[in-house]
């Protein structure tokens, strides 16, 4: 049963990461595709801990949160760009 | 790894069905919603309610490492909040359009109330000097 619920759960957010992709590419303008790459790396955190306990890796972990802490920043600097270049 | 069916377990799984959910509709905000700052609504505050859950039910499946997690869930709550302020004020600065039958905009309004009073100093200071000279004179 938790087995079959999780699987539901993976479903539920290939299909957001499909659709945030999807959003990326297509995005008429660069501060449309930044927020579709906030989603993404929203979306991607929790698969990175799901892989970490499949995996039954506590080190993967380290990798989500390093992940969050580089997604931040990007998102940071992608909108001081926009706001008044490098 | 094969879950058994305890009921913290089934707990767990539920709140990252939920959560994943909520993922999903963030994803779908972005791609429906007309305007980047509605986009922004949904893909900023519905995906971090399911971030949030998901690890929560995540943690809940593997109790050992539950502190870790809710260092990340933190992380996630103080940062994207942030971030996405960050991007919102660029795009707002840059002066990306708001959609079609949006009725109001205080931050432009506030933008016109700044510049509005910078004026009026500037010229109040520049009539200040021209008085000073002529009383230097």
């Amino acid at each position: 049963m938790v087995d079959l619920i999780l699987k539901a759960a993976l479903v539920f957010a290939g299909m957001g990461v499909a659709l945030a992709t999807v959003q990326l590419l297509r995005g008429p303008d660069a501060p449309n595709r930044a927020v579709a790459l906030d989603v993404l790396t929203l979306i991607t955190m929790p698969l990175l801990v799901g892989l970490a306990i499949h995996a039954g890796r506590i080190i993967y972990l380290d990798v989500a949160l390093v992940y969050a802490v580089l997604a931040f920043l990007g998102v940071v600097a992608l909108a001081r760009y926009y706001d008044r270049g490098i | 790894m094969i879950m058994t069916d305890t009921p913290l377990n089934l707990i767990g799984a539920v709140l990252t069905l939920f959560g994943s959910m909520f993922l999903f509709l963030g994803a779908l905000g972005i791609i429906r919603m007309p305007d980047l700052y509605n986009k922004m609504q949904a893909g900023t505050k519905a995906t971090t309610l399911g971030n949030i859950l998901t690890l929560m039910g995540l943690g809940l499946l593997m109790p050992g490492w539950l502190p870790k997690i809710i260092l990340i869930i933190l992380f996630v709550l103080i940062t994207n909040p942030i971030s996405s302020h960050a991007l919102a004020r660029a795009a707002h600065k840059a002066g990306l359009p708001l959609a079609e039958g949006s009725v109001l905009d205080q931050l432009r309004e506030d933008e016109d109330n700044v510049a509005a009073f910078e004026a009026e100093a500037t010229a109040a200071s520049g009539s200040a000097a021209e008085s000073g000279k002529e009383v230097d004179g």
